[in-house]
């Protein structure tokens, strides 16, 4: 099941790479996945007049260019609600807008439409799309109740929140039941939704349900059964 | 300092209100005399005195002589509405400001006593969050002559426009329970609170009522303005200090078990029989313990051995308010023959006729027991008395240091504090509510608050940044700043809203996520709860959410003196049964929340040493320490003792520090890192309040004898250098107290029992917000603020810091080959309490590894 760092999640029989940074890489297409970045989510909270620290998008992409350097995928798909509010591209910094074209140089990049930002955006570069097919997955942002298997979603932000004897914790997951697959959420501010929440058990059938855990070493597959609730 | 000598006479005292002591059959005490001729000079006083010494009474008596119209003993003759009112325009003349609500409440009504046997004309009222939105309202445009309120209410009343007309007139600030008050962050608002009194009323005075402190002159400070910065601190003004004569000295002694004291642990089921029979022969005892697990077990314990029947109640912090006040009836009425309580019953409302203290489990500070012992006997001649009960023989050292103390007259409250910084980005949000101010004047006036009067500007000015756009590196919030620079250089709020968001996040006091706990009836099914159960069951009261969080449904718990099973989380409810189980399943968590006072240590310390000192303790507890100097060693005074030893192929390290069990987690974490960083594969560790296990795979004896591992080095003070850093980024203690910090700073709102989980998903967690901040701007005014928390509060770095220094040069390494009698009681502690220093990781392995195994299995 575990090959050295890489952990495997294997999804409609096709092999992904399930990194503890919370991204999907499909190695035969090159292509990798992030979901929910909410970019900008601090200044839209700050508007509300709740001035959380403005590092959150610097932080996030920080991130996302550690993933890219690993695997230098040729695609990147993030899988919508890149930014947090429909504002959030024109308020990002120029030191940010330039890490991000910095990030795309040398491969095609794409937006996928959320419930956060469903309209296509300027200055940000990529192209935009409401969903992605490339057989057997297809990538979308919410998943749908009763969808063909390979489905590759984001949304729910799942979280496994697992008890052990020094406490309850809490972690980003994967959520998968070997036909589809919900990330977790990428950005920095992102909360998170146990995977005991209704909202997975609706779209998945619960008894097959297995959280792939975001650890500070590696991915830990964990039943969902063996999670808490919120 | 004048000890109250009867300076004064009786003359002082107006004839009304002579003749309703004299009617009362009561002499005026010497203080209480004092303190009217202290007011008339217009001075400030701290007064000490001991409960039952007619504290309260003494601090309203200056008022009380001036709302009456008469300062000398001609007054009574004339109407006294009239005179008042030539002398001063209506409006507030004494503040009234206490920690409590209830004792604001009590006080009103025995103040009530008094006024209206004299026939004073005065209105009394009282303001906390209870108070009815049209009473507030009026209480504004009508102030009473005397208002009882509370350190919120007072930030609430100041941060409004009309604050000025409200306090203009303002002639007395009465402080209850100041040493109370004082140790925690409610002190830092109030102390900033007050600084604007005195702003708005120069003229006023200020009275501190206090039971014994460590450092009298110390806090006096805290009543006055201290002068401007460039004096020395030697000159800092301060209030008179008054104190009261002393009562008789309480009878205290030490419980000795005809039992056998248990090695570790905290119930004293070992004395319970004997405390049962303590209570028949009193006429009202109160039994004190730490924590509201250790009230609920020994409630239940009680109640076991309860043949007679006799009533014994049970009183804490958590229960059901309704509940808690039906006891305090019972226990005013006399119907009570003993409460088993925890804190929540240690200060001053008079809870009537007690005639003896039990303290259960460790005492912690020899003030903070004084205190708990002046429960009994309100009357001051006659002596209190209480018995110590210690539930473990290094229990059983600390209450006889703590008795030693006593008799020695010797106190150990903390030393003050220094002024938080997110309290006073809450009160500079606060002043900008009540009007546009200028920095430099707010910054003069926030520094004659002593906690603040060694504020640097550079400090203040980060947190007026902080409260304007958020007091980051990176500029990129200016255009939603909450408060703005005028051109007349004034700061005042952008938008109305801000001042709506400070009213509803007003205050200090940041609870836990608490969920209420409601009886419902169980499913009688074999499989237990299996389906919705009805509503509307009995509130027991209220637990924490991450005690829940580690229960299974069918799991038994004590809560409100009952065996209850956990059945369902249903929204903020936790839905629990009676249990037909005798013995819970999942025990009470939690030790004290209150270290060892340092003063406790250094003479339990000092005990262990001096032989000639035991004669003084049980005999079971001389035995052992006679088996520990046989066995292994007894450290000197100044020494830390460290003894190594191989058990069931582990290898040990005990450590004896006597710093409190916060102190030692803290040390614990550190020291597993870097014996994971020699590669001694450390294992876990486990702390008490007086000693530390660690436990690896690696013989650390052997590296010590080999040179591998130095003692000195491993306990260096360097630990706390980057060792310190790199753990507070992961610590989840660390990530409470910036919560903490965040929402008393007004970065983020709190939360409301209630509310929504939808809307609490809207919300940013503070941990995702500590982890950015951590990393971008590690200099922030609110990691400054919650530093300086965890510093003191729940890692007490500073406290392992004076530790390590102190023994540096004095490390005692004793080898043995098998566990010594002093170590027997901390290496009892593991597993009975979750086992620290492992990392995530490692337990999300395990729960992986589970799995694999149920799969195979």
């Amino acid at each position: 099941m575990l090959c050295g760092d890489e952990h495997h999640l294997v999804v409609a029989a096709v092999a992904l790479l399930a990194d503890r940074a919370g991204a999907l890489y499909w190695p035969e297409q090159r292509l990798l996945a992030i979901a929910d970045l909410h970019l900008e989510k601090g200044s839209s909270f700050a508007a509300r007049g709740v001035l959380l620290p403005p590092y959150d998008t610097a932080a996030t992409l920080a991130r996302l260019a550690g993933v890219i350097a690993r695997y230098n995928p040729r695609i990147v798909v993030a899988l919508g609600d890149s930014f947090h509010d429909g504002g959030g591209p024109a308020r990002l910094c120029d030191a940010d807008r330039a890490t991000l074209a910095g990030l795309q140089r040398g491969r095609e990049w794409v937006w996928i439409a959320g419930n956060h930002d469903p309209d296509p955006a300027e200055r940000i570069g990529g192209v935009f799309a409401g969903i992605i097919a490339m057989a057997p997955l297809t990538f979308r942002h919410e998943p749908r109740e009763g969808a063909a298997p390979g489905e590759i979603a984001g949304h729910l932000h799942p979280l496994a929140r697992v008890a052990t004897r020094a406490g309850v914790i809490r972690r980003r997951c994967f959520a998968t039941d070997t036909h589809r697959v919900v990330m977790p959420a990428f950005g920095a501010y992102a909360g998170g939704l146990s995977i005991r929440d209704a909202a997975f058990g609706g779209k998945f059938d619960a008894s097959r349900l297995v959280a792939h855990v975001l650890g500070l070493r590696r991915v830990y597959v964990i039943a969902a059964e063996r999670c808490l609730p919120d | 300092m004048s000890a109250s000598a009867p300076s004064v006479d009786a003359q002082a005292l107006p004839q009304s209100f002579a003749g309703w002591f004299a009617r009362q059959g009561w002499t005026p005490r010497a203080h209480q005399l004092e303190l009217l001729a202290k007011a008339k000079a217009g001075r400030s006083v701290l007064l000490i005195a001991p409960t039952g010494g007619g504290k309260t009474l003494a601090g309203f008596l200056p008022s009380l002589v001036e709302l009456s119209g008469g300062n000398t003993g001609d007054a009574g003759a004339t109407a006294p509405r009239a005179r008042l009112d030539s002398i001063r325009p209506s409006g507030l003349h004494t503040l009234y400001i206490s920690p409590l609500k209830a004792l604001a409440v009590d006080v009103a009504r025995n103040l009530g006593r008094p006024v209206a046997e004299m026939a004073l004309s005065l209105r009394i009222e009282t303001r906390t969050g209870d108070t009815p939105a049209s009473k507030r309202q009026r209480q504004r445009r009508q102030p009473p002559d005397i208002l009882l309120t509370t350190p919120e209410q007072v930030a609430l009343l100041l941060a409004s426009a009309d604050a000025p007309y409200l306090f203009q007139g303002l002639r007395r600030v009465v402080l209850d329970e100041l040493h109370a008050l004082v140790t925690s962050k409610r002190g830092d608002l109030l102390a900033l609170a007050l600084a604007r009194l005195y702003r708005l009323a120069p003229t006023l005075t200020c009275v501190g009522l206090s039971a014994t402190v460590a450092d009298p002159p110390e806090l006096a400070r805290f009543l006055t303005p201290q002068t401007s910065r460039g004096v020395a601190a030697t000159d800092f003004a301060a209030a008179d200090i008054v104190v009261a004569a002393a009562g008789a000295a309480p009878l205290v002694e030490m419980h000795d078990s005809a039992r056998d004291i248990p090695w570790a642990g905290h119930t004293a089921r070992h004395a319970l029989a004997e405390i049962y029979r303590l209570i028949g022969r009193h006429r009202t005892t109160l039994v004190f313990v730490n924590t509201r697990s250790q009230a609920e077990m020994v409630f239940q314990e009680l109640w076991r051995i309860n043949e007679d029947a006799i009533a014994i109640a049970l009183h804490h912090g958590s229960l059901d308010v309704a509940q808690r006040r039906k006891v305090e009836a019972a226990m005013a009425t006399g119907r009570l023959r003993a409460v088993v309580c925890t804190s929540s019953l240690d200060l001053g409302v008079d809870w009537g006729d007690v005639d003896l203290v039990v303290n259960l489990g460790a005492p912690k500070g020899a003030s903070r027991l004084l205190q708990r012992i002046g429960r009994a006997n309100h009357r001051l001649e006659e002596a209190s008395r209480a018995v110590l009960v210690p539930a473990n023989r290094f229990e059983a050292m600390e209450c006889r240091a703590a008795i030693d103390a006593i008799t020695d007259g010797v106190q150990d409250t903390p030393p003050a504090r220094v002024g938080a910084l997110d309290v006073l980005a809450q009160h500079v949000l606060g002043c900008a509510c009540a009007a546009p101010f200028d920095a430099d004047d707010l910054y003069a006036e926030v520094t004659t608050a002593a906690p603040y009067a060694g504020l640097a500007r550079a400090d203040f000015d980060d947190v007026v940044d902080f409260v304007a756009s958020g007091g980051y590196a990176l500029k990129a919030y200016e255009r939603y700043a909450k408060i703005r620079q005028g051109g007349d250089g004034r700061w005042r709020i952008a938008h109305p809203r801000v001042a709506q968001r400070y009213r509803l996040n007003v205050g200090t006091i940041v609870e836990q996520d608490m969920l209420k706990v409601r009886l419902v009836r169980a499913r009688n099914a074999p499989g237990g709860y299996s389906g919705p159960i009805r509503h509307g069951g009995r509130v027991l009261g209220r637990v924490e959410e991450y005690f829940i969080e580690g229960l299974v449904a069918g799991d038994t718990f004590i809560f409100a003196g009952e065996v209850l099973r956990y059945e369902a989380l249903v929204e903020d409810e936790v839905y629990v049964s009676r249990a037909a189980a005798e013995d819970p399943k999942v025990p009470a968590y939690a030790g004290g929340k209150f270290p060892l006072s340092t003063y406790l240590a250094a003479r339990v310390r000092a005990m262990l040493a001096d032989a000639r000192t035991w004669k003084a303790l049980p005999g079971q507890v001389r035995e052992w320490l006679a088996a520990q100097r046989q066995r292994s060693v007894l450290p000197r005074a100044g020494d830390l003792l460290i003894e190594t030893f191989p058990r069931n192929g582990r290898y040990y390290l005990v450590c004896y520090p006597f710093e409190g069990r916060l102190a030692h987690q803290t040390l614990g974490m550190l020291l597993t890192r870097r014996l994971e960083r020699a590669r001694l594969r450390p294992l876990g560790f486990v702390a008490n309040e007086y000693a530390l296990a660690v436990w690896g795979l690696a013989d650390m004896a052997a590296a010590i004898a080999r040179g591998a591992l130095d003692l000195a080095v491993l306990f260096g003070e360097d630990m706390l250098g980057d060792d310190l850093e790199a753990w507070l980024e992961e610590s989840a203690l660390m990530k409470r107290t910036f919560r903490q910090c965040a929402i008393i700073a007004g970065l983020i709102e709190r939360r409301y029992p209630g509310e929504e989980k939808t809307k609490r998903q809207m919300t940013v967690s503070t941990d995702l917000i500590y982890d950015v901040l951590r990393r971008h701007q590690g200099g922030h005014v609110l990691l400054r603020a919650a530093r300086a928390d965890a510093a003191t509060g729940q890692l007490d770095i500073r406290r392992l810091a004076a530790m390590l220094a102190r023994v540096r040069g004095r490390i005692v390494h004793q080898r043995l080959e098998r566990i010594s009698p002093l170590a027997v009681p901390v290496m009892l502690e593991i597993g009975r309490e979750p086992i620290q220093g492992e990392a995530a990781d490692m337990l999300l392995a395990q729960a992986e590894e589970d799995i694999v195994k149920e799969a195979l299995g």
